[in-house]
């Protein structure tokens, strides 16, 4: 009887570990943003460019704000810029750039040659204060709403099926 | 007057090292249990990424700020998720995780009991 009792038991391990095991399967590891979504962005403050110490905050979000981390060095950041370039012509989306622990002179040669979709621009030279947003690569572009809660983030560059996704979020 | 003076630089020089040593194990005990999201199984201890470089300087930025060990993997979980941390935080979701080790050793330490009982029984 407790041959048998032991031998269900095993059984019953077995099938237990295999369930867990095939769980596991589908469970995806990697690093995914969903958890920012819906949740407020915390204050943040960095320094405007070439701004003589004035400062882009968390107070210049007062309505549907995209905030965009780039940098001059970021081959993934000139691909997408003409469709940062292109909402600021077709909507009245309000544009933050993060220039991303790059050189100033370089950030503005790449304005220069590329245009300047931004409305703001703040740097963070050492990335410090973009971990507030969960950064960890460029670029990373976010959509906030009047109320600073962020509705959507994109993880690399911008593509045409984002492009659209902002379009339908700000038009909501 | 030069002796007192000597001794007095002695201690507050060593009280300081001891001081920065303390800080550079909290910072190096985080460091080992954050992940680096951009490496290949690597801690951020263990990596020299841009990503390490700067989860780097806001656990220092933290420490600095006097905040605890458990304050920074609560901000750092908040910004980049569970995953960042490889000691995995308490929680309903995981609580499996934790006891079922004393669960199995507990039921096959009482099989293994009543196996040998059995045994010496027969």
């Amino acid at each position: 009887m407790s041959k048998k009792i032991g031998k269900y038991l095993l059984l019953a391990l077995f099938f237990f570990i295999l369930t867990i095991f095939f769980l596991a399967l589908k469970n995806d590891p990697r690093y995914i943003s969903n958890d920012l979504i819906g949740k407020k962005i915390q204050n943040f403050k960095f320094k405007k460019l070439n701004g003589n110490n004035e400062n882009l905050s968390h107070n210049d979000i007062n309505k549907t704000t995209l905030i965009n981390f780039w940098a001059s060095w970021c081959y993934p950041c000139r691909l997408e810029h003409k469709y940062l370039i292109k909402l600021k012509q077709n909507t009245n989306v309000k544009i933050i750039g993060i220039n991303y622990k790059d050189d100033q002179e370089n950030a503005q040669s790449f304005l220069q040659e590329f245009l300047n979709p931004y409305d703001l621009i703040g740097v963070d030279n050492d990335g410090v204060e973009s971990v507030k947003f969960g950064i960890f690569g460029i670029p990373e572009t976010f959509i906030v709403n009047g109320d600073k809660i962020i509705l959507k983030k994109f993880i690399g560059p911008l593509n045409q099926k984002n492009y659209q996704e902002i379009i339908n979020i700000i038009n909501k | 007057m030069k002796k007192i003076f000597f001794i007095y630089l002695f201690f507050s020089l060593n009280s300081l090292t001891v001081q920065a040593n303390e800080m550079s194990d909290l910072e190096q005990k985080i460091f080992k249990n954050i992940r680096c999201l951009v490496c290949q199984g690597q801690s951020v201890a263990d990596s020299n990424s841009e990503f390490s470089q700067t989860i780097k300087l806001v656990v220092k930025d933290q420490i600095g700020k006097g905040r605890s060990e458990t304050e920074i993997y609560d901000f750092l979980v908040d910004k980049y998720g569970e995953w960042i941390i490889y000691d995995p935080l308490f929680s309903t979701s995981n609580f499996l995780l934790w006891f079922l080790p004393y669960f199995i050793l507990l039921v096959g330490g009482l099989f293994i009991f009543f196996i040998l009982k059995k045994k010496n029984n027969n």
